[in-house]
């Protein structure tokens, strides 16, 4: 009996950083906020408070889908998914079901293997619940600030299929949402969530064997996901051996990861049917987009470069390896400007991939902007003469000569090092780290 | 000698600016006679302790509100911030919401002063306030009979002359029905017309809040202080058609499904005098039909649940309430129902199957709209039963909205309107639907119709004691 | 036809977080199933032409902008509860079977 495949389809959940709530203005900035400081009768689900949605994260969900290769449907609405937790107001969430805004699309790992995406829809988060013993009483602490936060959900297909593949899967879509700038992607602050859904194919005497798929909770870093995914594969292989419990309707089971002793355990089931009885919001009007609004929709998604696309770029327009493109597309601040700096390093006779390895391998001062930059990598080519031995002299020299600068430094104040700087980019236009400067003080 | 408080409001508007009534004596005559009759009649859940006092605070500001101290009733499924608001149900006793309702704030803002909050039957759910988790409302024609629902104390409160006007809401014929059954004026608007921010959801896509007052005339002008789009609810909406629409050669459709056996002779005679009355002065009587009405019950009654079921999730006991286990009867009744025809297996056959219905109901409509321009028919099968009559059975009391519910299906606005009385002298009364946003035509016919006759005008002997 | 049975009615209770009574089951469960089998007339009616009307207003697309405005304070939001705790909501534990903290 051997494990013939591992089948991993992901579910993950993104915070939108929108200003104000999904479906009321309260704001959406809730972490780390007083309890119930950020509530009105809509998000705390009062008697009589009606929703209305939030533009913004529509058209950042549309966005999103329409980035990733998705198709924006024409028609989509809000359904209500029904069930009773204390953390749900209303006694229901305010989700999409059988028309989402978004069907398909895919993301592409590094190996060239295309994990499609069946769904992108968008929903309104829960409260949050604190397990507490308050006065020997075991008590749930309930906090709605968080409670209608907009929340995009991100289904793929089962298409992953070792906890490496989920693993980079996840960092992507982390790359995409922060590249558009629509969610901080932060698995730790919890503005990013995933819960892998597991199962195994087994072979056994030239049969297949399915086993019963578990879905995973509780897991906030990427870390715990490839952890989490690698102890449940094991454990649900040993299960078959032992009970040959096979895939069966029902027989989903939920379970959480517990990083303290580094395994999964069983959950309660929210409720033995999942019966949510979905049906459209009648307090929320359908959606429909003109053609023309799809196409815009369409365009604006077209200017967003994704990071793979970028990344791939950078290696055939600049000649870049793939690893220094990786790393200057880790984040889309630093792309932009490499490649301002590659712009105005062009005029100057300054290749792209001389500015990577100076980037990459931090070689400049810090904190320079792409013409200051590209300044300092002239000069330092422009007077190959001065070495790092002349340089060095320079500093002695300077120093002695001004012992207000060496006491001030010693007072605490670095920065009265700076006049040494000045002095030697003066002579030689070459800026010197200041903490270079430093370090000679400290020796002496 | 007339009380201020038996005064309409447009009465009332002319001598209040006229100086020769003060609103602090319509204030305490107002309160004087809910003093005098509502220990009997029931219209009452709570009373505004600081009615007086907002009074006084609003007068100090200046008097150029049109609705300056008018005593308006508000029926206790709608906010009102920091006024307890009970759905007239156990659950929520003591809940205190922070937020008034946006029709209320906009006829607070106006000037109105909330004189207290109307029973009704709990959550709105029923026809004859019997549903009420504090009491009934008794009519104030006939004590031993129900006042209607689920609007009662409202439609009794302004029948008992214990408000100026009241507001009710209208779901499957709440403010026609016991409108009809006290003699007085209730309009259902337009679907959407009135915002439902702060309104206890019932049934989402069926719920409007909407007047009831003592005339046709009195209706207009709260409504359009209530009317117009409100940001806080997706849903509402409000078109003026009112310069556009014909003055004359009206055409006033009698649906023969509104006059057939099911209803009780006498009612069918006096609204047909109406329509011959309105005939008599200038207006066409065509006869039509609505096929599907006979469905409508089963439609209203698959629909309405389900949305109920999901409105309740939030009465958990948690943020506010009790818990759920003290929910009257009738409430419990339709929540199961309505999660048994949202639940897996039974979605199609039920909830997807009346919605296509409902579509149907709503087609038949706007295909009579085609012919004519307003239908008049019977708002109930009956005038107001005995208390008790019809609460062994709740499908019996259910197939009493035959009349008023397609119009909540298809969402289009209706004018109830006393017609007359029958032989135990009990009020009858009609109602005019007409298309989506009519609402100014069906005034233009009330009030046609109310300088015509003086149904209106009557008023309750409420045990020899109110003096008129 | 409905075949309401009682399993279905304790089934819905669970569903719906309303506990009956016995004698409300036994109540319940006839009235129900009454109105059941009237609603029921509705499968004679042809609805394949039509589509089901599921929002009453005709309107689409209706949105807000992203606009922050004043909450509720704490001690608003907290009014009307039964029980709280240091600013939360305080309900008796939920329990799932394990020993998380």
């Amino acid at each position: 009996m051997e494990i013939e495949k591992i089948i991993i389809g992901l579910e993950v959940h993104v915070e939108l950083k929108t200003a104000s709530k999904m479906f009321c203005s309260c704001s959406a900035d809730h972490f780390g906020k007083i309890p119930n400081t950020q509530t009105c009768p809509v998000c705390l689900g009062l008697p009589g408070a009606l929703p209305v949605p939030n533009k913004k994260a529509v058209e950042w969900t549309i966005l999103l889908g329409a980035a990733l290769g998705g198709e924006i449907q024409k028609y989509s609405c809000f359904e209500r998914k029904n069930y009773f937790y204390p953390d749900l107001p209303k006694g229901y969430q305010i989700s999409q079901y059988r028309h989402p805004f978004i069907l398909g699309g895919a993301i592409v790992l590094n190996s060239g293997k295309k994990i499609r995406i069946k769904r992108i829809h968008l929903e309104e988060d829960t409260g949050k619940l604190l397990h507490e013993t308050v006065e020997q009483e075991k008590v749930s602490l309930i906090d709605f600030n968080r409670s209608g936060v907009p929340l995009v959900e991100i289904v793929s297909e089962p298409d992953i299929n070792s906890s490496e593949e989920a693993k980079e899967y996840l960092e992507k879509i982390q790359k995409v949402v922060r590249y558009l700038d629509i969610s901080s992607g932060d698995m730790e602050k919890g503005s990013m969530r995933c819960e892998p859904n597991v199962n195994l194919a087994i072979s056994n005497s030239g049969r297949i064997f399915y086993t019963p798929i578990v879905e995973l909770k509780n897991i906030n870093s990427f870390r715990f996901v490839k952890k989490a995914i690698d102890f449940e594969v094991n454990r649900l292989f040993e299960e078959f051996q032992k009970n040959r419990i096979e895939k069966a309707k029902g027989n989903k089971q939920t379970r959480g990861w517990d990083d303290t002793r580094q395994i999964t355990f069983p959950q309660r089931e929210k409720e033995e049917e999942n019966d949510y009885r979905y049906f459209p919001d009648p307090d929320i009007p359908p959606i429909e987009w003109t053609d023309e609004e799809i196409s815009n929709f369409k365009k604006q998604a077209s200017i967003f470069e994704l990071p793979w696309d970028k990344k791939a770029r950078f290696q055939s327009q600049y000649l870049l390896s793939a690893s220094q493109a990786e790393i200057l597309t880790e984040e889309k601040t630093l792309a932009d400007f490499f490649e301002q700096c590659s712009k105005l390093g062009k005029e100057k006779k300054i290749s792209p991939v001389e500015i990577a390895n100076i980037i990459i391998n931090k070689r400049s001062p810090a904190g320079l902007s792409p013409a200051q930059l590209i300044d300092w990598i002239s000069h330092q080519k422009n007077s190959p003469s001065i070495s790092e031995a002349q340089i060095d002299q320079l500093i002695i020299k300077y120093l002695s000569e001004h012992k207000e600068a060496v006491a001030g430094y010693k007072a605490g104040k670095v920065q009265a090092l700076g006049v040494i700087v000045g002095l030697i980019k003066k002579e030689t236009g070459i800026v010197v780290p200041i903490e270079k400067i430093a370090k000679f003080v400290d020796k002496i | 000698m007339i009380n201020p408080n038996q005064l309409t409001l447009v009465e009332l508007q002319q001598k209040i600016k006229s100086k020769e009534i003060s609103p602090h004596e319509l204030i305490q005559k107002t309160q004087d006679q809910i003093a005098k009759v509502d220990t009997e009649i029931f219209a009452y859940v709570s009373i505004n302790e600081r009615a007086k006092d907002q009074l006084t605070s609003l007068v100090s500001k200046g008097n150029d509100l049109p609705l300056l101290g008018i005593p308006m009733a508000v029926k206790d499924v709608l906010s009102t911030k920091g006024l307890k608001t009970t759905a007239s149900s156990k659950i929520l006793e003591n809940y205190i919401p922070p937020y008034d309702a946006t029709v209320v704030k906009k006829l607070k803002d106006a000037g109105a002063i909330v004189i207290g909050k109307t029973n009704c039957d709990s959550f709105a759910f029923g026809a004859s306030t019997e549903n009420s988790g504090f009491g009934i409302t008794k009519n104030p024609w006939d004590q031993s009979r129900v006042a209607g629902g689920s609007s009662g104390g409202s439609a009794a409160a302004v029948a008992a002359d214990e408000c100026t006007f009241a507001l009710g809401t209208d779901t499957g014929g709440s403010i026609r029905q016991p409108s009809s059954f006290c003699g007085v004026t209730g309009l259902k608007p337009t679907y959407g017309a009135c915002s439902r921010f702060g309104l206890l959801a019932m049934a989402s896509s069926f719920d409007c809040p909407g007047p009831i007052a003592k005339t046709v005339e009195d209706c207009r002008v709260i409504f359009n202080l209530m009317k117009g789009r409100d940001n806080q609810d997706a849903t509402s909406y409000y078109k003026d058609y009112g310069a556009e629409r014909k003055k004359e050669k009206i055409k006033i459709g009698l649906a023969k499904e509104f006059f057939s056996e099911g209803i009780n002779e006498e009612v069918k005679k006096t609204v047909k005098k109406a329509a011959s009355l309105l005939e008599e002065n200038g207006f066409l009587i065509e006869e039509i039909s609505l096929p599907h009405t006979q469905y409508a019950i089963a439609t209203y009654y698959i629909l309405v649940p389900s949305e109920i079921s999901s409105n309740m999730a939030r009465y958990d006991g948690i943020r506010f309430g009790k818990s759920r286990e003290v929910l009257e009867d009738e409430v419990k009744r339709r929540i199961v129902l309505g999660t048994y025809s949202l639940s897996a297996g039974y979605y199609d056959e039920y909830y997807d199957k009346a919605a296509r219905v409902r579509s149907l109901i709503t087609k038949d409509y706007l295909e009579a709209f085609s012919k004519v321009d307003v239908i008049l028919g019977p708002v109930s099968p009956t005038t107001a039963f005995k208390i008790g009559e019809k609460t062994k059975n709740p499908l019996e009391m259910y197939l009493a909205d035959v009349l008023t519910s397609s119009a909540n299906l298809a969402g289009i606005p209706g004018l109830a309107l006393p017609c007359g009385f029958d032989e135990k002298g009990l009020p009858v009364g009609m109602q005019i639907l007409g298309p989506h946003f009519s609402e100014d035509l069906l005034f233009f016919i009330g009030e046609t119709y109310q300088n015509l006759t003086d149904w209106h005008k009557k008023k309750p002997n409420l045990g020899g004691k109110n003096g008129n | 036809m409905s075949n309401f049975t009682l399993s279905d009615l304790l089934r819905l209770s669970k569903l719906s977080q309303i506990k009956l009574s016995e004698k409300e089951l036994d109540k319940f469960s006839t009235q129900i199933s009454e109105i059941l089998n009237f609603i029921s007339q509705l499968s004679n009616i042809n609805t394949q032409e039509v589509s089901p009307q599921t929002h009453s207003t005709g309107r689409k697309n209706v949105f807000r902008e992203d606009e922050v405005k004043p909450s509720l304070t704490q001690e608003e939001a907290l009014k009307n509860a039964p029980a709280t705790y240091k600013g939360f909501f305080k309900v008796r534990a939920i329990f799932t079977e394990e020993t998380q903290k």
